[in-house]
């Protein structure tokens, strides 16, 4: 039963997107991806609404202090295993943006990034790598035992 | 008797591809009043151009909005360049007109896209959003990127647009429009589409300048005004009508970008057409010094730059007025009496672009 679980996660990685304070750039690439030119839906990626179906996060923009809490929250409701993908310059360090009153810097200092996409704004293919590359981090992690996965992100972030 | 009920609608939501919150105040199915909470994507870009010089704030402000960012770069270079004063070459402002209008097809053909999605008409989405590709591939060709294309600088543009890309800018607009031809009328004539859009969000044309909307919120009440009718870039020597609807619903709305996708590519080509040779920059000399308002029509209507400058390298204030802002006010007027399902196609009615709204 694990083992089809496993497979299955594998092939259909479905994401989450949240636009924490980006320009759009990074967003319409985002949906550009899963349109027909780009198509990752070969790939077995959809992008889903609800937190408690997805198994990648994809997030896009500076963070600051309001959406930092909406962000966090969605996170919690994913279920593990589970990845994270930081998209754009602006969700790496703050990008153009890094000295506005408003910003946090950077996804990291939020969530455990798993993968970062740099770019302003990166092209749908390098989005699409990114959000596979975070797929190799949840089997990984789907192979560790549970009591691992259950670890607090910072924790998890020190071990690794 | 019926209880009153409050729906937090967003900040993340399937439709809403950007973060705002609307609280609605329901009671049974119906809306009674929608509360919009702000505040999610808010960066600070005002105070950061003050910050910086009044080059580098080019590429500051072609990052509020990535859908329109060249008509961003656009507004705010028109603004220094009154206040320096630098005379723009004709040719750079026919570029101008093209780049601009290529900006604003991609945004309607999103906008398109989103709405037919927002009402569930998936398989629309994907047309539009392919179509709207080809666009994209011509910003990659002239511009060598896909949405930040940076091409519009002080006293000018950065790159020229050779003939071989200006003649495959028209045979790419042709299958455009084919395209066009092919999808809209699945948007504008199907029964089903009518039904869930017709009669949904009605504003009038009173209550559409009495709450200040702009753009094709406010052409599609009746209203025809289009900021490009002031004849800034080129637009002064190009023909063209602004696309008016008078039912001021959600259908009129769609109706008038629909069409604004055929003027578009109408004014592309008429400003190839006219394309004269000679110089694409002229170099900018000395400091802004002043206060100036500049207005440029983005796909969302009207954009409003202040730009207050005393002589040296820093501008004392920057402020930008974005069309969403302006649209806010007539969409939490359009909200009461509509059904829950209604919501997220009303709210898509008038594209709400946040990033541009909060900066």
């Amino acid at each position: 039963m694990f083992n089809f679980v496993h497979k299955c996660r594998k092939k259909s990685p479905w994401i989450v997107h949240f636009d924490a304070g980006a320009c759009n750039g990074c967003d319409i690439e985002v949906l550009a991806c899963l349109t027909p030119v780009y198509d990752v839906e070969r790939f077995g990626i959809i992008n889903v609404g609800n937190p408690k179906h997805a198994d990648v996060l994809v997030v896009t923009g500076t963070c600051n202090r309001r959406n930092a809490r909406v962000l966090r929250n969605l996170y919690e409701q994913m279920p593990e295993p589970r990845a994270v993908v930081a998209v754009g310059a602006c969700a790496l360090s703050g990008g153009i943006f890094h000295e506005c009153y408003n910003v946090l810097k950077g996804v990291d200092g939020i969530l455990p990034v798993d993968v970062y996409v740099p770019g302003c704004a990166p092209r749908p293919e390098a989005i699409a790598e990114g959000v596979l590359m975070a797929m190799e981090r949840v089997e990984q992690r789907s192979r560790e035992p549970h009591s691992q996965m259950q670890a607090e992100p910072a924790e998890r972030e020190e071990r690794r | 008797m019926a209880l009153k009920t409050v729906i937090p609608f967003g900040p993340q939501h399937p439709v809403l591809p950007e973060p705002i919150q609307l609280k609605l105040v329901m009671k049974d199915e119906v809306v009674q009043e929608a509360i919009p909470h702000i505040g999610y994507v808010h960066r600070g870009i005002e105070k950061a151009a003050e910050k910086m010089d009044y080059v580098q704030n080019v590429f500051l402000v072609e990052r509020i909005c990535g859908i329109c960012s060249f008509l961003h770069a656009l507004c705010y270079c028109e603004a220094i360049e009154k206040l320096l004063p630098c005379e723009v070459p004709p040719r750079a402002r026919y570029l101008r007109v093209i780049w601009g209008e290529l900006h604003r097809l991609q945004s309607q053909h999103l906008w398109l896209g989103l709405f037919a999605d927002a009402f569930g008409y998936e398989s629309l989405f994907m047309e539009f959003w392919r179509n709207r590709e080809r666009v994209m591939d011509l910003f990659e060709k002239t511009a060598g990127s896909r949405i930040i294309i940076s091409t519009c600088c002080i006293g000018g543009v950065r790159r020229d647009i050779s003939d071989e890309h200006l003649e495959e800018i028209l045979q790419t607009l042709k299958e455009v429009e084919r395209a066009l031809d092919h999808s809209i009328p699945a948007l504008l004539e199907d029964y089903t589409v009518r039904k869930r859009i017709v009669g949904k969000g009605v504003l009038t044309a009173e209550k559409a300048v009495e709450l200040g909307a702009v753009g094709p919120v406010l052409r599609a009440s009746g209203i025809a005004e289009d900021t490009r009718m002031t004849g800034y870039a080129a637009y002064d020597e190009l023909d063209f009508k602004p696309v008016v609807e008078t039912a001021g619903d959600c259908y009129a709305r769609a109706k008038v970008r629909a069409l604004e996708c055929y003027q578009g590519i109408e004014l592309i080509r008429q400003a190839i057409q006219r394309l004269p040779d000679g110089e694409i920059a002229a170099r900018p000399r000395g400091r802004p010094n002043g206060r100036v308002v500049t207005r440029v029509e983005q796909p969302r209507g009207e954009l409003l730059y202040m730009v207050a400058a005393n002589g040296s390298q820093k501008l004392e204030r920057m402020r930008v007025r974005t069309p969403t802002f302006a649209n806010v006010p007539p969409l939490v007027a359009m909200l009461p009496g509509c059904e829950f399902a209604d919501v997220p196609v009303i709210t898509l009615s008038i594209d709400p672009c946040i990033s541009c709204t909060e900066r």
